[in-house]
C-alpha cells in the first residue's frame, strides 16, 4: 500500500512537472498551432475550399478539419515526448529520476502522459478554431472522436519516447519528424479521400498509417472514412501495445538512459 | 539491520567501448562513517558510484545498501540513498523551490509534506532566501548547494557526494565541510570522493584509495597518515641567510632567505632542531606544514600501483 501511494505521488510529480513544463512556454507551444491552423482554415478551407466543391459529400473545409486535428494531435504528441525527454538526457536531470525509487513504468506513463495532454489540449483548440470557420461543426460519434483522440496521442507520444532515447544530438529529434512524420501526415488523408486517386495511388496510400489514424477520426467526427474502422482501431491497440513493450524493455536495458 | 550501510563485493564494470572501469572491487562502508574514496582521474570512483545511483550499470557484482541488495529491492535501497552528482543535474530554467519540490515527489513525498520539508532543507543550506530564482542565476557555489538539498530533500541514511567542493571558493568549502560534518554527526553514513586530499583528510574517518579500476588502500585514515614517517616544515627565521645552516640529521633546505625547509621523521625531537639552530644565533619566529602530507602519500600509492 505504501509502495503504490508512493508511485502514485511519484508519477503524479511528473505529470505535473510535463504539464508545467510546456504551459510555461505557453507561446511556443500552444499559440503555434492554433496560428497554423488558422491558416490553413482561411486558405484551404475559406478561399481554395468552395473552388474545390465537396469532398466525400461534404463541405471541404468540414472535411478537412478532422484530418487537421488528428494533424496537430501528432505532430505535438510527438515532439512533447521527444523534445521533453531528450532535454532531460541532455541536461543529466533524467539522473533525478534514475536515482529515485520510480519504476520504469511509471517514467514511461508520465512523459507519455505529458505528450497526451498536450496533443489533446491542442486538438482542442483547434477544434475550437474550425467552430470560428465552420460554426455549425457536429460530432457524429463522441465516443470514437475521443478515443481515438486519446489513442492518437499515445501512439505517437510513445514514438517520440523511444526517438529521444535513441537520440544524440537536437539534429535526431527533429530527422523523423521533418522526414517521415510530417510527409506521411500530409500524404495521409488530412486533405483528400483517397478515392479521388488512381488506383496505383490508392492502394500505395493504403501503406501509410497516419490513413488509419486520419480516417478513423474522420468515421468519428463526420461519420466518413476510407478504411475499416475496426481494422484501424485494432492495429493502432496493436501499436501502442508493441511500441510500449519496447520503451519499457529499453528503460530496463538503460539504452539512451544509463551508461 | 547491517552495521555497514555500503558493502560492495566483487563488483565489475567493462563499458561499451571496452574500456574496463571497475576490476571486481570489494568495499564496505560502517554506518555511521564518513569514508573517502580517491583516485585519479579516470580510476573508477564515478562509475563506482553510478553503479550505486543506478545511473550505471553493472557488468558483474554486489552491491547491498544497508544489507538490501540493489539487484533484489532497489526501491528500498533507493529510500535510503542520496547522492550529489559531480556534474549539475538540474534543469537551469526551473526555480530552485520547485527543482527540490519535485525531487520529493519522485520520493513519493507528497506535495504537503514536501513543501515543508524543502523549506526546512533551502533553509539549512542557506537557499530559502533565492528559492524562486531560476537554478540558472545561481553561482556555482549555490548549484552545489541545491545538488545537496536535492540529495537530502528524502533524508536518506547514505550519502553519496562525487566531488561536491569542485570549483567551489574556500569561503564556501569551509562551510560545505562544516554542514556535512553536523549531518554524519546527526547519523547520516557520508561517503565522499573528492581531488582535494585535504578535505579528506579533515572530515573522512576511513578511506579506500582506487585505481585502475582496483581498491589499492582500504584502512582508517588514522592509520595512513601514521604510516608517515617524515613531515615537512616550514619555519619562519628571524634573519636573512644565503645557505641553510648545516645540523646534523635534519636535512635542510632554503625556500627564501628567510623560511627553512626542514624535514623531520617520526622518532626525531622537534625541541632538539630548536635548540640546533638557536645555537646558530637563529631563531624561529612561526612553523607551518610544508604540505598536504597525504597528498604526498597518494602519490606515491598511485605512482607504485
Amino acid at each position: 500500500m505504501r509502495r503504490r501511494n508512493e508511485i502514485l505521488v511519484s508519477l503524479i510529480t511528473l505529470i505535473r512537472k510535463e504539464i508545467k513544463r510546456y504551459l510555461r512556454i505557453w507561446v511556443q507551444t500552444l499559440v503555434p498551432p492554433a496560428v497554423t491552423m488558422s491558416l490553413y482554415f482561411v486558405i484551404f478551407g475559406s478561399l481554395i475550399g468552395p473552388r474545390i466543391g465537396s469532398m466525400d459529400g461534404l463541405d471541404y473545409i468540414q472535411f478537412m478539419i478532422p484530418g487537421l486535428i488528428m494533424m496537430s494531435v501528432i505532430t505535438n504528441s510527438y515532439a512533447n515526448v521527444v523534445s521533453s525527454f531528450y532535454s532531460v538526457k541532455f541536461q543529466k536531470s533524467i539522473e533525478e529520476l534514475l536515482v529515485s525509487p520510480m519504476p520504469n513504468w511509471a517514467i514511461l506513463v508520465g512523459f507519455i502522459m505529458g505528450g497526451v495532454s498536450r496533443g489533446v489540449l491542442i486538438g482542442c483548440i483547434v477544434f475550437c478554431v474550425s467552430l470560428f470557420f465552420y460554426p455549425s461543426f457536429t460530432i457524429v460519434n463522441p465516443l470514437l472522436t475521443i478515443s481515438v483522440l486519446f489513442l492518437t496521442a499515445i501512439l505517437f507520444s510513445l514514438m517520440g519516447f523511444i526517438n529521444a532515447i535513441f537520440a544524440d544530438s537536437f539534429d535526431d529529434i527533429s530527422i523523423i519528424p521533418t522526414f517521415v512524420l510530417t510527409p506521411l501526415i500530409y500524404l495521409g488523408g488530412v486533405f483528400y479521400s483517397i478515392n479521388i486517386l488512381p488506383d496505383i495511388w490508392r492502394n500505395i496510400s493504403m501503406a501509410n498509417p497516419m490513413l488509419y489514424v486520419v480516417n478513423t477520426f474522420r468515421e468519428g467526427m463526420l461519420g466518413v472514412s476510407d478504411v475499416s474502422i475496426p481494422f484501424a482501431l485494432s492495429m493502432i491497440i496493436f501499436f501502442i501495445a508493441v511500441l510500449t513493450s519496447a520503451c519499457l524493455i529499453l528503460l530496463h536495458k538503460g539504452v539512451g538512459t544509463r551508461q | 539491520m547491517s552495521q555497514f550501510a555500503l558493502e560492495i563485493t566483487n563488483l565489475k564494470k567493462i563499458y561499451d567501448s571496452d574500456v574496463v572501469a571497475l576490476k571486481g572491487i570489494n568495499l564496505s562502508v560502517k554506518e555511521g562513517d564518513f569514508f573517502a574514496l580517491l583516485g585519479p582521474n579516470g580510476a573508477g570512483k564515478s562509475s563506482t558510484i553510478g553503479i550505486i545511483a543506478s545511473l550505471v550499470t553493472k557488468s558483474a557484482g554486489k552491491v547491498k545498501i544497508f544489507d538490501i541488495d540493489i539487484d533484489e529491492n532497489f526501491p528500498e535501497a533507493k529510500r535510503l540513498l542520496g547522492v550529489v552528482s559531480q556534474e549539475i543535474n538540474f534543469n537551469n530554467f526551473e526555480k530552485v523551490i520547485d527543482i527540490v519540490n519535485t525531487q520529493a515527489g519522485f520520493y513519493g513525498i507528497p506535495l504537503k509534506d514536501s513543501k515543508l520539508k524543502t523549506e526546512i532543507t533551502l533553509k539549512r543550506l542557506g537557499l530559502w532566501e533565492k528559492r524562486n530564482e531560476q537554478a540558472r542565476t545561481l553561482s556555482g557555489g549555490f548549484k552545489r548547494r541545491l545538488m545537496i538539498a536535492k540529495a537530502l530533500i528524502h533524508e536518506p541514511k547514505l550519502l553519496i557526494l562525487d566531488e561536491p567542493t569542485a570549483g567551489v571558493d574556500i569561503e564556501l568549502r569551509r562551510e560545505m565541510w562544516d554542514f556535512l560534518k553536523e549531518i554524519n554527526a546527526q547519523g547520516t553514513t557520508i561517503i565522499l570522493t573528492t581531488h582535494y586530499l585535504e578535505e579528506a583528510e579533515q572530515l573522512c574517518k576511513n578511506i579506500a584509495i582506487i585505481d585502475h579500476g582496483e581498491i589499492v588502500e582500504n584502512t582508517s585514515m588514522k592509520d595512513l597518515l601514521s604510516r608517515l614517517d617524515v613531515q615537512g616544515f616550514l619555519l619562519d627565521i628571524d634573519k636573512s641567510l644565503d645557505q641553510p645552516p648545516s645540523i646534523p640529521n635534519f636535512p635542510i633546505t632554503l625556500e627564501d632567505p628567510t623560511t627553512l625547509n626542514v624535514a623531520i621523521k617520526k622518532d626525531q625531537s622537534i625541541n632538539h632542531l630548536f635548540d640546533q639552530l638557536s645555537a646558530l644565533g637563529i631563531n624561529v619566529s612561526s612553523m607551518r606544514n610544508e604540505s598536504n602530507r597525504l597528498e604526498e602519500m597518494f602519490i606515491e600509492m598511485v605512482k607504485k600501483h
